[in-house]
């Protein structure tokens, strides 16, 4: 029996998977483990089959995302921080038939952001909004974000996020529901809370973000919003198994999966 | 020929910025400047054009706006007054790093904080400065008429898309809301999608497939590259320096003593030119129209002349004073005069200022 070479399994009959045409070859800045890489393939992938690649323009955030716009073969502006909805909305305001999304973490989004984020959802600007919260700061070395969990340690948290000291008085704050807050504005067509922990969630999220793009082209307005639950390892400090573990027992409980509002419609859960 | 109407300088913005084909107005309302987005939202320029105005949340938002609309290739403008434009620092720090053509204007009112909402002309450091972070400078024009409150837009964005930078219209109180004859020019079209990505091929408008996606930042963590962006961007300042100098002078071909003033600080001067003339005074006016690029070699160029002595005439406790005595590098006598707090002062007063401080007994 002959010997099989690589070039022989290297053929179209055997691909079962490849990269997205709209992520560029720049290798991800990312820590090994962490959820934006997936996130940014689901993007890019959906991008791809809708087929609006030269005609989609991206906002990056401050934080681990900040240079998204290395990674995607899209045009790409990048934003201060917090800033990302208001950029989308003057580059959707000026040109409406472009496919506009803002890519943004917790902190960006739901601390130093959020009154662009309310009021960009409450204009229900036409755009696509993606949201990775995975309850830290990344980039800035693991420190408290607006999500961070009721006991998390973190860099400015190192005794555990306190919500109010034991006499009551206040502290730390408590995680803020800012996705739940957003469905509840006229402005948001769809919202949903997603993750990338597991195949199926991967799946899923796909399906979502797809249909957050999808709603955008076929409408003239309503924020279309997608929280994905993400991890961070190193400064979970853990593995990244353990991190995805951590994730579903103990993020999931907080921040459940699953469609908040569809077509300006609450779920009624 | 154009349109003859009497309007307030913050009307005749917002009427220039419809008529020269502007694609966007994002702003806040703040006094002295509301009449800006409220005559923009009663023209509804959207209809006569298809100009976009949105008030919105914060000055913030509305700068961050501009930046990323005016990164899609558009002509986008906001306006605000002075504690409006400290918000709106950064952004005009990140539209300098990512070198974005827009024009905004300040409509000075007294400070610090919050200030007074009468004139002032306190803002120059704030603008001529620059008041974000880093090493960039925006050009800063400065009206002195309702008139140049309009002509200003168009040369605003002509500038801002010419050098890729911001343009500041520094305006103030009393030239935003004082009425006066204009001249308005005739409507022009706003740029088409091609005309767009024809002239402006670093615009992101989408990339076209099969050509290099385009990215506007102002963000690079190699301390190489970003020691020549900042290299590139002193070469456009140096650029700008040469090219777009302006000022006007009044009555300085044999003056001994020259006032020094922009805005409604050099109206004023202007009149006292007048009254130290006719006391026989040999006393004129040099009006910088851009404060940044400011009008330096002119300065030296009346000291060659016989210019004896500079009298700064700002609504400021002395900002521009620093200005003129760089020109003047000790050549000739310089100081500042100036009302502030909301009180204008008189052309009587400043000519007085100028007998007592500079041409003395």
């Amino acid at each position: 029996m002959a010997e099989i070479t690589l070039q022989d399994i290297i053929q179209p009959e055997n691909l079962v998977y490849e990269k997205s045409k709209l992520l560029t070859e720049k290798p991800f800045h990312y820590c090994p483990g962490c959820g934006h890489g997936t996130v940014h393939r689901i993007i890019a992938e959906v991008l791809e089959e809708l087929g609006v690649d030269d005609r989609t323009i991206g906002v990056s955030p401050v934080g681990c995302a900040v240079m998204a716009y290395d990674y995607f073969d899209v045009d790409f502006v990048e934003a201060a921080h917090g800033r990302a909805p208001a950029c989308a909305t003057g580059i959707k305001r000026v040109w409406p038939d472009k496919v506009v999304f803002s890519y943004q973490g917790d902190g960006d989004l739901a601390a130093i952001g959020t009154c662009e984020t309310i009021h960009t959802c409450n204009r229900g600007e036409n755009i696509t909004m993606i949201f990775v919260n995975n309850g830290i700061y990344g980039m800035t070395g693991g420190q408290m974000a607006p999500t961070t969990l009721v006991g998390m340690k973190t860099a400015t948290t190192p005794y555990g996020r306190m919500p109010q000291w034991p006499d009551g008085t206040p502290n730390n704050g408590f995680p803020l529901q800012i996705t739940q807050l957003l469905a509840q504005l006229p402005g948001t067509r769809y919202v949903t809370r997603q993750a990338v922990f597991s195949a199926a969630a991967v799946r899923n999220c796909k399906k979502a973000i797809k249909k957050a793009f999808q709603n955008q082209i076929e409408n003239k307005n309503g924020v279309n919003f997608v929280e994905i639950v993400s991890n961070c390892n190193s400064n979970w400090k853990m593995s990244a198994v353990d991190a995805n573990k951590w994730l579903q027992d103990n993020m999931l409980p907080v921040y459940p999966l699953g469609d908040l509002k569809d077509n300006f419609e609450l779920i009624k859960k | 020929m154009g349109e003859l109407k009497l309007m307030k300088g913050n009307e005749a913005l917002a009427e220039a910025a419809i008529r020269c084909g502007a694609d966007a107005y994002f702003g806040y309302p703040i006094t002295p400047q509301s009449e800006v987005i409220e005559y923009l939202s009663e023209q509804n320029p959207y209809e006569r054009t298809g100009m976009v105005v949105l008030q919105a949340e914060s000055e913030l938002a509305a700068i961050n706006m501009v930046y990323a609309a005016g990164a899609a290739g558009k002509r986008v403008m906001t306006s605000s007054s002075s504690p409006g434009v400290c918000l709106k620092q950064e952004g005009l720090a990140y539209i300098a790093g990512a070198e974005v053509p827009c024009v905004f204007a300040d409509v000075v009112r007294g400070g610090p904080g919050l200030g007074t909402i009468q004139p002032s002309q306190a803002d120059y450091f704030q603008n001529t400065k620059g008041g974000g972070n880093g090493d960039y400078r925006n050009i800063v024009l400065a009206p002195a008429s309702v008139q140049e409150m309009a002509d200003f837009v168009p040369l605003g964005f002509e500038l801002a898309f010419k050098y890729r930078m911001a343009v500041c219209i520094l305006s103030d109180g009393a030239i935003g809301q004082m009425m006066e004859k204009v001249v308005l020019p005739e409507q022009k079209a706003r740029l088409t999608e091609e005309e767009i990505k024809a002239k402006y091929p670093w615009a992101l408008t989408g990339r076209k497939r099969g050509t290099q996606h385009r990215v506007i930042t102002s963000l690079d963590l190699d301390s190489a590259r970003m020691e020549e962006h900042n290299r590139h961007l002193q070469r456009k300042y140096d650029e700008v320096t040469k090219n777009e100098v302006r000022y006007e002078m009044i009555d300085c071909d044999d003056a001994e003593y020259v006032f020094v003033a922009y805005g409604s600080s050099a109206r004023i001067a202007q009149k006292s030119v007048q009254l130290g003339r006719a006391e026989g005074l040999k006393v004129g006016l040099l009006r910088p129209i851009t404060l940044w690029p400011y009008p330096t070699q002119a300065i030296r160029n009346l000291i060659d002349k016989g210019v004896k002595g500079f009298l700064s005439v700002e609504l400021s406790c002395g900002q521009m004073i620093e200005d003129v005595l760089l020109a003047c590098n000790g050549r000739a006598k310089a100081e500042h005069f100036g009302r502030v707090g909301g009180i204008i002062h008189t052309p009587e007063e400043v000519l007085e200022a100028m007998k007592k401080q500079i041409i003395g007994e």
